[in-house]
């Protein structure tokens, strides 16, 4: 097991360098420092004195790959692909182009982002278990068509109509939870509550249905017309036999994302005004900072890999027919 | 009249857009596609399944009524300016408009000058007015054109809207009967029946094909378009926004870049995805090891940061060379056609993965097989036996990441990485009212437009390829 | 208590699908005795599945449904009971087993959890005594270690196990009916030899009665007390055991025996039931089996017959039982349609041999690790020595895992073999590469097993057949191509417009010989034929089975024929391999290896197979436990392991050939062993 750990782990860098190389052409080779400097210091009326101030004092007035300039090894280190790209991998974000240390930031973030994402991830996933559920039990009903077309429905609105509704409604009509804003410990209950509602209805559409297509296929394979065959109710059928197997697919899918789920959610992060990494990078992209955006790039990527190795880790867990080589 | 119109067309001065050549040739593709299908049994036993369900029949005829929208807003022209030049060479205006603008004329030319609500006969906004008498007061001043012709809108206004929509929902009740009866004949006549045994077959919904209900969903869209045709120029239906333009215009505008985003993206993705996808699957070796790693990596980098990355970087490369484009709606529409791009990048690998795994068990089937041992070519095989038993899985993702794309638009646009600002767009106008959401009263109308617009189209979308997937899907059925 | 256990009368199940509705079954009646093994007989699509799941109300709703008829258990109405009243006779009174005991099991429960929980359902025991009782069960079934199985899961059994879990499961409630649904078609000879005696000798302890569902007339002999014959939803002819085997009397019953290939049949026609069993999605006016029967006159398409009782209290469906009205019958009907019985003889052709296959070997390597470094083998196919004379048929006999199907594409080079050499015509094609090989493909082809995946769903049957000529350059011109197209459908009895349309179209007998043409129309010597008749009836079988040996008399084409069916080698083989985990362990002539085989794996083999003869059948030798896995096969002959003869040298080193005869070899101990 730890030794397929650490394999997938090496099989990561590749990939990890590869992600590199992409941010690497596109922040550095499609502009070059110049362009981002001017953009940043405005088009017009900008004198090279300026421009090659700006760069110095965020580290971009070095050359690309290689450093003519320098001896050794340093040609290689003393560039910006070294400082600013090579430099991630051992989690050293440098600075943002407004001088913040990026590192601390992130840890700062990341736990208001938590509070909302896994909330959002275990409800979510009961609610829209015990949907698919019902509507698997009912199936070719009228309860059952009613409720795919009450899902389509659902999931053909936009995840920023929740929000609003969700902010007016409640928070503006009602006046049960502050409309947005956040605080430390406890405190911050009141600020969770309304974002996790609205992200558990906007997930209901997608995953019900998703969930749904799971149990019938499960319910149309041989071992239930086994488990039927030896007389037991359809409630056991559905709980002990279908739920187990369908649990595989979603539970594996739920996997993946468990370790994005510390980069939170942009949109509702941004409009509930909390302090997380999803508002952390639109407020950088806002910005256009680029130095934020091209760290989170990496640090979403590394917990995409992550997830990767824990969905294959899953499942063995949950599968018995599924042995690690 | 008719030599004025002439006229008129003459003098314009085409152009074509990037998106609009794309939009052109994707209409182009479906037309050979539908030709070459009529031809083909397999391709079109799933299409009567999809074309028997009622669902999505009816969808697809909401759709093609936001197609017919979207094509008209393909065909750009520039109008020539009044005065000439030196050498009596025509200048022409820097706007671009399209037949769609020409459509909607009063819908684009009515500018107020800034919020007015629904209906409304006055601003929304109080300013300070000078008084015949003189003196000045702060009141909500009547509309330059919103009820304009109404001499007491509180007394007249209701009476007004109701006959005003009635007159209109008539005379497109009156659309709707004199084309269906001509649809109707038109079907009699090929089948060699009376009028009669067809309408009553149609009405009463006996044809392999839902006539009645997709008639009536025809019938639906010319009764409002009747009563919008016929309220749009007296009032702003669904009102205005800060700087005074309609609110209707707008969500009509949008609809080109909301299909634009969902069709485009896939077809400029599609050949890649083809092309890795099979060769991946059936060459395996290096070839899958290369392709697999490409796809990985660009699957890691979460999506939204990508496209953002992609587009900042697409916007600095705009702004510091701004004498690439010759007006703001091709600089507009590159970023459109960029976004479809990037978008494509994104969504590009699932359906790579798709295709590949769906070809390595083919790869292993016997007919594939059976063509290795009459020595038939690595290419045939991919093309002539791989290909075609791989396209329903494309046609399912097409369809399927349609509606998810049109909806992204949205988020992208609201994140400040979506379409240019200036463009017409659901996500703009979202993004413009947001602003406006902690003013009391609240200003909601355009956030209602684009809800409407957004929700009807997206509804159709997944409806209709809930129909496709049915038809085309093996694993549906197997039961 | 009466002697009737279950009584079905008037039953029938119809499906809605795009087609239409389905009658898939239409007004069965039947009764089955105490303690007996009644038989339900028939081809594949005939409604014989349906009857059963019917009986236990499980069939798939809402596309099914029971339309009409009753179902008496002790003379309780099952049609009556309420659906909680149902759950309590399934798994309880009925039980039911079903033909893929790959996936019938829940692949995520443990298999003794599986088994308990019929067990609680049904008697009420709990905990450790429920333990108990499934561990008997386990051991009643031939489970060895039971204590250790009933904590893993279904994956970590064979097939042959799996279906005894199935047999666990359904014996739990202690059931009055037995329903067994193809319980061993997709298992192997040798471990259905094993299930079917373990479900004998359950039944005898027991004494529960058993619904055998089958196709196979072998297993039918071996088994039941009656029979009931199937046909397009409906049955056809009800007899006891002895005297069905003895005078069949409906034409499809009699016709079904003549199908069946076998020894005594060589250098003979097969005798066929024309077309295909009709779909059940239309109207039937008259009887059934009209269309295809040899014996059919005007009122046949006209009439649907009535039932005709018999002495013995048989009974068969058909109007030649009415003496007046088969006096009225046409005269000119009597003769048969096609030409059973004409003899053809085989021509001999020269001895040279066209293949010759000489220590073939392909190994798959696992690969493991970072830098999938190889760590063993999947021995495949391991040392083979095989050749083919001009105009002559080598069997390559096994069951599945032996590796035949790797040697057959081993030997036209669509897998490339590991070691050894490949001579066709002398020419050795594992040297060959690229444009050389490509030009040799049109000597040798392969006709596949599954006719409805060996052909593209989306290329029209021109193409197909058009598809090698055009590869390989046999007809540079197109309308020459076409005329050869007609030609071959015509060679292939398919009507000329068949080129004009799609696979889908046509059933599978009518695929199979598609894939024949296509094979022919390259002009081939060699052909491998993987297996083609296994996916088809037996009605059908026959018909290709005719056409390829048709073939060859005019061709002069050789076969390599892969098959696991030991009647249809002795059929049409001239000489046979039979394989044991990629080794060939005897080789001979059919009267050698089939009249005096000598390896104990051929012996055993031999004897697992069904006879419909009785009075001929052999002692079965059970093969004790599974195949074991080619990529550790047992040390020295691999066969020691299940060997009823093992002795301590056999686990020592691999036999030697030894040569019985000029023609026939083995490798074993037993007859010494040649260095």
């Amino acid at each position: 097991m730890l030794a397929y750990i650490a394999r997938r782990l090496l099989y990561a860098i590749p990939i990890l360098i590869g992600v590199n190389l992409i941010t690497f052409m596109l922040f550095f080779i499609v502009n070059t420092p110049d362009d981002m400097a001017r953009m940043h210091l405005g088009m017009k009326h900008v004198t090279p004195q300026a421009i090659e101030k700006w760069k110095a004092e965020r580290g971009y007035d070095k050359p690309l790959l290689y450093n003519g300039e320098e001896e050794g090894l340093t040609a290689l280190t003393e560039t910006i692909f070294f400082e600013k790209s090579l430099r991630l991998f051992v989690f050293d974000f440098g600075l943002s182009d407004d001088g913040r240390d990026i590192g601390h930031d992130i840890y700062q973030r990341m736990w208001p982002s938590l509070a909302i994402a896994v909330p959002v991830l275990v409800f979510g996933l009961l609610t829209n278990i015990t949907v698919a559920m019902l509507l698997a039990f009912f199936r070719a009903t009228y309860i059952d068509v009613a409720g795919v077309i009450a899902l389509v429905a659902l999931m053909s609105i936009s995840s920023l109509f929740y929000i609003i509704g969700g902010q007016f409604v409640i928070g503006k009509l009602l006046h049960l939870v502050p409309i947005s804003g956040y605080d430390s410990g406890m405190n911050a209950l009141k600020f969770i509550v309304l974002p996790v509602l609205v992200a558990l209805l906007y997930g209901i559409g997608s995953g019900g249905r998703w969930y749904r297509t799971i149990f019938l296929e499960e319910i149309g394979k041989d071992y239930v017309r086994t488990a039927r065959a030896k007389g037991l109710s359809e409630r056991l059928v559905l709980f002990r036999h279908v739920l187990k197997n369908a649990m595989i697919p979603i539970l594996t899918g739920v996997v993946v994302l468990l370790p994005l789920l510390f980069m939170g959610s942009l949109i509702l992060e941004s409009f509930f005004g909390i302090p997380g990494l999803g508002s952390y990078v639109i407020d950088a992209i806002q910005a256009q900072d680029f130095a934020i955006v091209r760290s989170m790039v990496f640090v979403g990527s590394v917990l995409y890999i992550i997830g990767l190795i824990l969905t294959d880790i899953s499942y063995t867990l949950v599968d018995p027919r599924i042995r690690l080589s | 009249m008719l030599r004025d119109g002439v006229a008129y067309f003459s003098s314009l001065k085409p152009v074509l857009l990037w998106t609009d050549a794309l939009v052109f040739m994707l209409v182009a593709v479906i037309a050979a596609f539908a030709v070459y299908a009529r031809g083909k049994e397999y391709l079109r036993a799933p299409w009567r399944k999809v074309f028997a369900s009622r669902g999505g029949m009816v969808a697809a005829v909401v759709i093609a009524v936001y197609a017919a929208v979207a094509l008209l807003d393909s065909v750009h022209f520039r109008e020539p300016l009044e005065n000439k030049g030196a050498e009596g060479e025509t200048f022409y205006t820097v706007e671009v408009i399209s037949l769609l603008d020409l459509a909607l004329g009063p819908l684009r030319d009515q500018v107020e000058k800034t919020y007015s609500a629904p209906f409304a006969t006055h601003l929304y906004a109080k300013e300070t007015v000078e008084l015949p008498d003189g003196s000045s007061a702060r009141i909500f001043p009547r509309l330059q054109y919103g009820g304009a012709h109404l001499e007491d809108p509180l007394r007249d206004k209701a009476g007004d809207i109701l006959y005003r929509s009635l007159s209109g929902a008539g005379a497109g009740l009156l659309w709707w009967v004199v084309l269906s009866g001509v649809f109707v004949w038109g079907m009699a006549r090929r089948a060699g029946e009376p009028f009669r045994a067809t309408l009553r077959k149609v009405l009463s919904g006996e044809t392999a094909i839902p006539w009645h209900a997709m008639l009536y969903t025809a019938g639906f869209f010319l009764v409002l378009t009747g009563m919008i045709a016929s309220l749009a120029g007296y009032y702003h239906i669904f009102g205005t926004d800060k700087v005074g333009q309609d609110v209707l215009y707008q969500a009509i505008k949008s609809v080109r870049t909301a299909l634009v985003i969902g069709t485009l993206t896939t077809l400029v993705m599609l050949p890649f995805a083809l092309l890795f996808g099979l060769m991946a699957g059936y060459l395996r070796g290096w070839v899958d090891d290369l392709i697999q790693y490409l796809y990985t990596t660009l699957n890691s980098i979460p999506g939204i940061l990508l496209i953002a990355s992609a587009i900042l970087m697409l916007q600095v490369y705009i702004d510091t060379h701004p004498d690439l484009f010759e007006t703001d709606a091709a600089r507009a529409d590159m970023r459109l056609l960029f976004l479809c791009i990037i978008l494509g990048v994104t969504s590009w690998t699932g359906l790579c993965r798709l295709l590949r795994g769906e070809t390595m068990k083919m790869r292993a089937a016997e007919f594939v097989q059976a063509a290795s041992a009459f020595g038939v070519r690595h290419s045939r095989i991919m093309s002539r036996h791989l290909l075609p038993n791989v396209m329903h899985i494309v046609l399912i993702t097409v369809v399927l990441d349609f509606s998810g794309l049109v909806l992204a638009e949205a988020v992208l646009s609201y994140v400040g990485v979506g379409v240019d600002p200036s463009m017409n767009s659901w996500g703009n106008m979202i993004n413009g009212a947001r602003l406006e959401m902690a003013r009391d009263p609240m200003v909601w109308w355009s956030l209602l437009a684009a809800f409407v617009f957004m929700f009807v189209l997206v509804l159709a979308a997944n409806l209709f390829s809930d129909a496709v997937r049915d038809a085309f899907d093996p694993r549906t059925h197997s039961k | 208590m009466s002697e009737i256990l279950l009584s079905v009368r008037g039953l029938s199940t119809h499906f809605l699908t795009q087609g239409g509705v389905v009658r898939a079954v239409d007004d069965v009646s039947f009764d089955i005795r105490r303690g007996e093994t009644f038989a339900l007989l028939g081809e594949s699509g005939c409604g014989k599945s349906m009857t059963s799941l019917s009986i236990m109300r499980l069939v798939p709703e809402p596309a099914g449904r029971i339309v009409a008829g009753e179902i008496h258990l002790d003379g309780q109405n099952l049609m009556d009971l309420p659906e909680a009243g149902m759950r309590r006779i399934r798994g309880n009174r009925i039980a039911m087993i079903f033909q893929e005991p790959m996936t019938s099991l829940n692949p995520v429960l443990t298999i003794g959890e599986q088994i308990a929980e019929t067990v609680r359902q049904h008697r009420r025991l709990d905990g450790a005594a429920a333990r108990g009782v499934v561990l008997d069960l386990l051991d009643a079934v031939g489970i060895p270690d039971p204590r250790q199985r009933y904590g893993e899961y279904p994956h970590q059994l064979s097939g042959g196990m799996k279906q005894r879990v199935m047999i666990a499961i359904a014996l739990a409630g202690e059931p009055d009916l037995l329903i067994a649904d193809e319980p061993t078609t997709a298992l192997d000879v040798t471990i259905q030899a094993q299930v079917l005696a373990l479900l004998g000798d359950l039944q005898k302890q027991t004494g529960m009665a058993v619904l055998l569902i089958t196709h196979d007339l072998g297993v039918v002999a071996g088994m039941a007390d009656s029979v009931a014959v199937m046909y397009a939803g409906q049955i056809i002819e009800r007899a006891g055991k002895e005297a069905f085997f003895r005078d069949p009397r409906h034409p499809y019953s009699r016709k079904l025996f003549d199908s069946l290939p076998d020894v005594g049949k060589r250098g003979h026609q097969l005798a066929v039931i024309h077309g295909a069993v009709p779909s059940l999605a239309r109207e039937f006016k008259g009887c059934r089996f009209a269309e295809r029967c040899d014996e059919a006159w005007d009122l046949c398409h006209e009439q649907a017959p009535r039932w005709y009782d018999q002495e013995g209290g048989r009974q068969v469906r058909c109007h030649l039982l009415d003496p007046t009205l088969a006096a009225r019958r046409p005269a000119s009907h009597a003769a048969p349609r096609d030409g059973t019985g004409q003899a053809q003889p085989c021509r001999e052709h020269g001895q040279a041999p066209l293949l010759e296959v000489e220590n073939i070997k392909v190994h798959f390597p696992i690969r493991k690790g970072l830098l999938k470094r190889t760590v063993g083998h999947v021995y495949a196919v391991d040392g083979v020595n095989l050749s083919i004379a001009r105009g002559r048929t080598v069997a390559l006999v096994g069951e599945s895992g032996c590796g035949k199907t790797t040697i057959g594409k081993a030997i036209l080079q669509l897998i490339r073999p590991s070691a050894g050499s490949v001579r066709f015509e002398g020419d050795e094609l594992t040297r060959l590469r690229g444009e050389a090989l490509r030009r040799r493909r049109s000597d040798f082809q392969i006709i596949f097993q599954d006719p409805f995946s060996s052909m593209n769903p989306r290329m029209m049957i021109d193409e197909i057949i058009q598809e090698g000529m055009v590869a390989l350059g046999i007809e540079k011109d197109a309308a020459a191509r076409r005329s050869r197209v007609e030609e071959l459908l015509d060679h292939v009895g398919l009507p000329r417009e068949a080129r004009h349309r799609y696979p889908h179209e046509f059933s599978g007998g009518q695929r199979q010989r598609i894939c024949i043409a296509r094979t022919l129309a390259v002009r081939p010597k060699l052909i491998v034929c993987d297996e083609p008749t296994s996916a088809l009836d037996i009605s059908v079988q026959a018909q290709i089975l005719n056409l390829l040996k048709q073939l060859q008399n005019e061709l002069g084409l050789s076969y390599l024929f892969i098959t696991h069916n030991l009647s249809v080698v002795g059929y049409l083989a001239d000489e046979v391999a039979v394989m044991y985990l990629g080794r060939v362990v005897e080789y001979g002539t059919v009267q050698e290896v089939l009249e005096q085989p000598r390896h104990p794996y051929t012996q055993a083999l031999l004897s697992a197979i069904p006879v419909i003869d009785q009075t001929t059948r052999r002692e079965v030798i059970r093969l004790e436990g599974d195949l074991p896995s080619p990529s550790s096969p047992p040390s020295g002959c691999h066969f020691h392991t299940r060997c009823p003869h093992a002795m301590p040298v056999c686990s020592q080193r691999y036999p030697q050939s030894t040569a019985l005869s000029d023609t026939h070899r083995a490798h074993c101990f037993l007859y010494g062993d040649e260095e």
